[in-house]
């Protein structure tokens, strides 16, 4: 009967160390070719056409290109509709990610989905949709109009709106995954101490979940930053109103590729520092 | 108006260094390119023994005739196919310069067209083949009663506007600063026809675009003429590309272009003779 | 505090108002296995649900907490049915294997979940934790989180966190698989004081027959979703009535027929014992009354010797346990002197021997 207790290897302290003596070794031994190769190049390929707008950026000129009204508008206009949509996203894509991840109702497969066609939707085609839907004469959009007197495209709100529907499909599969992954069990430890499910979601999933979300916030905030199609479809061009930075980015491109790389160059600074700032998270989570 | 003349020198600038690289670049292959150039030159129109694939990039609002035309080429010289490219003249222009394979360019303004003639990019001179005039598009039936270009301005009125960096944008401003007009337009669209499909779903009243885009929708909007438009009259230029993979095929279809009987399908779409 | 300790398994006293304690039968149909079990038991008893993995003590345990809802049965708890309350509403505290505290709350504020839950105030809820805290030593824990606690002093928040609901049914699932076998046995004996002086029903799921034995008053064994024995530790360990249960206890069981003191085996052999019985019968003995000899043993009785062949060989501290096959499957121990004495090796022939005083025979 002692043989229960006999296999006493002290399990405790063997974790930590011997784990990241192995990454070393490995490190040390070198990475196969077939793998390093094509990860040069797959790092060539995405970090050369940034170098290429940073040695083309018409540095002279900045200055001058930087101080228009226009580019600081748009860039405001931006930031604000990106941080509006990714709440959005995260106000009704976390409770969809929960029902998605943690209940069975008939259709489920098909609705996950669905969620996700906005991901492989063309943006311009999700604007078309948008319009269709939302639009002054559109499905909803025409009661909307007649009944509130509310009409979204050519509005800052419409921004919003366009950016919310491409980006909180990332947000949604980001906390899904995070929420399949995590311990339902945690959320039955609390039913059993008298927790509700919705108190059991918010006192201990929503915490555990915290970093997940996050991520997908964070993902869902650069796709809404770089929104184009479904944003200049539903929503117009407007400076100060509608027109984002990718939007004015596209216009000057017309005919003043200066200052589209300038504008470029605005809004690829602006993400590096927020996602630099959101690094840790990111690196934990992902 | 002086932000606007800087710029153009700026472009000029940068264009003649692209040029000037661009020629070192293809020094080595030129003479092989200009000897096929010169050798099928005399064979252009009349001769039935084109052959082959060309690429045309052409303005948006040549989509409609344009195919009709590129269909015909195809029949009168079987063994042809004609591949287009429509959008706005502004990328397609970029994506000459930028190198895109292509045989003829066909422009919806002369100041897009020089972009790429800047560049040396075209093999000879443009040559305007049809002229597009402004008409503002309206709902069906023009439920707002809108007869001019001032009746833009009611309050209430959701009027889509193409944006001043392209050919349909500028020209509407020309339009509105000759009729001394100030319009707050409810969005400035990246091209024409995004602006009159705002117009088609009715999200917007009324659009300021091309006579031909208006004969296009059909029955969608309806067309208001406006004499302010006389101001801005927008020439077409079309062009055979110096790197044209198929130059004498391409010269073919740019002959029925200015043909008698290809100035029919145009003026049927909406344009006028030039 | 009522006394922990009673020795009686039948629990179904007569009452007024429906018997006070946990009087259930639980069934659970999940495709391809059911659940189908009773469970009695008075205040201060602590009853463990003993079995193999997969025989279903998990699942009851669930259905006990309602966190899998009964296909049919009966759970009433001191006469209150209890099948269509949600978990939440259980008067029922649940220790999970792995403890399962919230890694984002300190101990004290795990602690102080369920009070909060079950309508405390944040500032009344802490000073419950606190006190529950205390009463498991656990005092200059309370601010740290999970994750810096060793598995002992994470087992006990995680019973006080159970017990802070003040619960009427006291559930715990493997409460000492999460610990390695140092911290185990003080574990074991802490919970066995803990366990004492919790006056409502705890029931307990263990696959370990020591924890069942030291923390339980009663065991209640289970194999493929079906009670097979159940009483005393004692009285389960001297009279195995299923091969796992023999197994756990760690004794050689048979079954056969007897007549007087011969025992003709089922699986072919006949063994001789001291009782004398007729009929049906378990014959059981433990591991160590096998002897093992390389050559027949000369000059000893033919009787319990039977010819095996070592099919494996296992080490178990001092002791080494030989599984053999041959004419009588058995278990036999040893000591790693004589193991090596007589060569033993998976496929060696050996003869063994099993002395009729150290057999034990009862009634099937």
């Amino acid at each position: 009967m002692t043989s229960l207790d006999k296999p006493g290897v002290v399990a405790g302290p063997r974790s930590g160390r011997p784990r990241r003596r192995r990454v070393g070794a490995g490190g040390r031994r070198g990475v196969p070719l077939p793998l390093l190769l094509p990860a040069l190049v797959a790092l060539a390929f995405l970090l050369l056409p940034l170098l290429a707008l940073l040695v083309r950026a018409p540095w002279h000129s900045l200055p001058d290109q930087l101080t228009s009204t226009e580019v600081w508008q748009a860039l405001q206009l931006s930031l604000v509709t990106a941080t509006a949509a990714t709440a959005v996203s995260l106000v009704l894509g976390v409770p969809l990610a929960w029902l998605l991840a943690r209940t069975e109702f008939p259709g489920r497969r098909l609705v996950r989905a669905l969620v996700t066609l906005p991901l492989v939707l063309p943006p311009v085609v999700g604007g078309v949709a948008l319009l269709l839907a939302l639009g002054r004469n559109g499905v909803i959009g025409q009661w909307l109009d007649s009944w509130f007197g509310i009409t979204l495209p050519f509005t800052t709100t419409g921004v919003v709106i366009a950016e919310a529907f491409v980006a909180m499909p990332f947000l949604v599969i980001s906390v899904e995954g995070t929420l399949r992954a995590a311990d339902p069990r945690y959320e039955e430890a609390a039913t059993t101490l008298g927790a509700s499910r919705f108190t059991a979601f918010r006192r201990v999933t929503l915490p555990l979940i915290a970093p997940g979300i996050a991520a997908g916030a964070v993902l869902a905030w650069a796709r809404a930053l770089g929104e184009f199609g479904a944003t200049i479809t539903f929503a117009g061009n407007f400076p100060g109103r509608t027109q984002t930075m990718p939007l004015a980015v596209y216009l000057a491109l017309q005919n003043d590729p200066e200052a589209a790389i300038a504008l470029s160059l605005v809004l690829l600074a602006v993400s590096i520092a927020v996602l630099a700032g959101l690094r840790d998270r990111w690196m934990t989570t992902s | 108006m002086t932000r606007s003349v800087r710029r153009t020198r700026r472009m000029l600038q940068l264009a003649g260094a692209g040029a000037a690289a661009l020629m070192a670049l293809s020094a080595c292959s030129s003479s092989s390119d200009s000897k096929d150039a010169s050798g099928s030159s005399d064979t252009s129109s009349a001769s039935p023994k084109v052959s082959g694939d060309i690429t045309v990039f052409a303005a948006a609002s040549l989509k409609e005739s344009f195919t009709a035309l590129g269909k015909e080429f195809e029949q009168e010289h079987p063994g042809t196919k004609v591949n287009f490219n429509f959008g706005g003249s502004d990328t397609l222009a970029a994506s000459i310069t930028g190198g895109a394979p292509a045989d003829v360019f066909a422009a919806a303004s002369p100041k897009t067209m020089k972009i790429v003639t800047d560049k040396g990019d075209a093999a000879g001179t443009p040559a305007t083949f049809v002229r597009n005039q402004l008409e503002i598009a309206t709902l069906p039936g023009n439920p707002d009663k809108v007869s001019s270009l001032k009746d833009l301005t009611k309050s209430g009125l959701k009027v889509v506007l193409c944006d001043k960096t392209v050919p349909c944008g500028a020209a509407a401003q020309k339009t509105l600063d000759a009729g001394k007009v100030e319009l707050t337009p409810a969005s400035y669209e990246q091209d024409v026809k995004s602006a009159l499909t705002k117009v088609e779903l009715k999200e917007a009243d009324a659009a300021v675009v091309y006579k031909t885009d208006v004969k296009a929708a059909g029955g969608k909007v309806e067309g208001v003429e406006f004499p302010e438009s006389a101001e801005a009259i927008n020439d077409y230029p079309i062009v055979l590309l110096k790197d044209a993979p198929n130059a004498e095929a391409a010269k073919a279809f740019i002959a029925l272009v200015q043909s008698a009987e290809g100035q029919k399908v145009l003026s049927g779409a909406g344009f006028l003779k030039p | 505090m009522t006394n922990p300790h009673h020795t009686t398994a039948d629990d179904t006293h007569p009452h007024p108002q429906g018997p006070p304690g946990l009087d259930a039968h639980l069934v659970v149909d999940r495709s391809g296995f059911r659940l189908d079990v009773t469970l009695t038991a008075a205040p201060g008893d602590v009853v463990a649900l003993l079995g193999p993995n997969g025989a279903g003590k998990t699942t009851a345990l669930r259905a006990l907490a309602g966190l899998t809802p009964l296909t049919e049965g009966h759970l009433r708890l001191d006469g209150t049915a209890l099948e269509d309350t949600p978990p939440e509403s259980r008067p029922v505290g649940v220790v999970f294997q792995d403890y399962l505290l919230f890694p984002h709350l300190s101990a004290l504020d795990n602690v102080a979940f369920g009070p909060r839950c079950r309508g405390a105030g944040k500032a009344e809820a802490r000073t419950q934790a606190a006190a529950w805290l205390e009463r498991m030593g656990l005092s200059g824990h309370a601010g740290v989180k999970p994750r810096r606690l060793s598995g002992g002093q994470a087992q006990r928040v995680a019973l006080a966190r159970a017990l802070a609901t003040r619960p009427r049914l006291l559930l715990l699932d493997e409460p000492l698989a999460a610990l390695d076998a140092r911290t185990r046995l003080e574990v074991r004996a802490q919970l066995r004081r803990h366990l004492a002086e919790f006056e409502a029903v705890s029931v307990l799921v263990t696959h370990d027959p020591l924890d069942a034995m030291v923390l339980a008053d009663r065991l209640v064994v289970v194999e493929h979703g079906r009670v097979v024995q159940e009483g005393t530790p004692a009285d389960i360990a001297r009279h195995p009535r299923t091969d796992y249960i023999a197994r756990l206890v760690g004794l050689n069981l048979y079954r056969g027929q007897a007549a007087g003191h011969a025992v003709r085996l089922d699986a072919g052999p006949v063994i001789t014992t001291t009782e004398e019985l007729s009929g049906p019968v378990f014959v059981a003995f433990p591991p160590s009354a096998v002897t093992l000899f390389r050559d027949r043993p000369s000059g000893a009785s033919a009787r319990n010797l039977w010819r095996c062949e070592v099919a494996g060989l296992e080490t178990q501290g001092d002791q080494i346990r030989a599984d053999l096959t041959g004419e009588l499957p058995l278990a036999a121990d040893l000591t790693t002197v004589a193991a090596a004495e007589l060569d033993l090796h998976p496929g060696a022939s050996v003869w063994a021997t099993v002395k009729a005083t150290q057999t034990h025979a009862y009634p099937a």
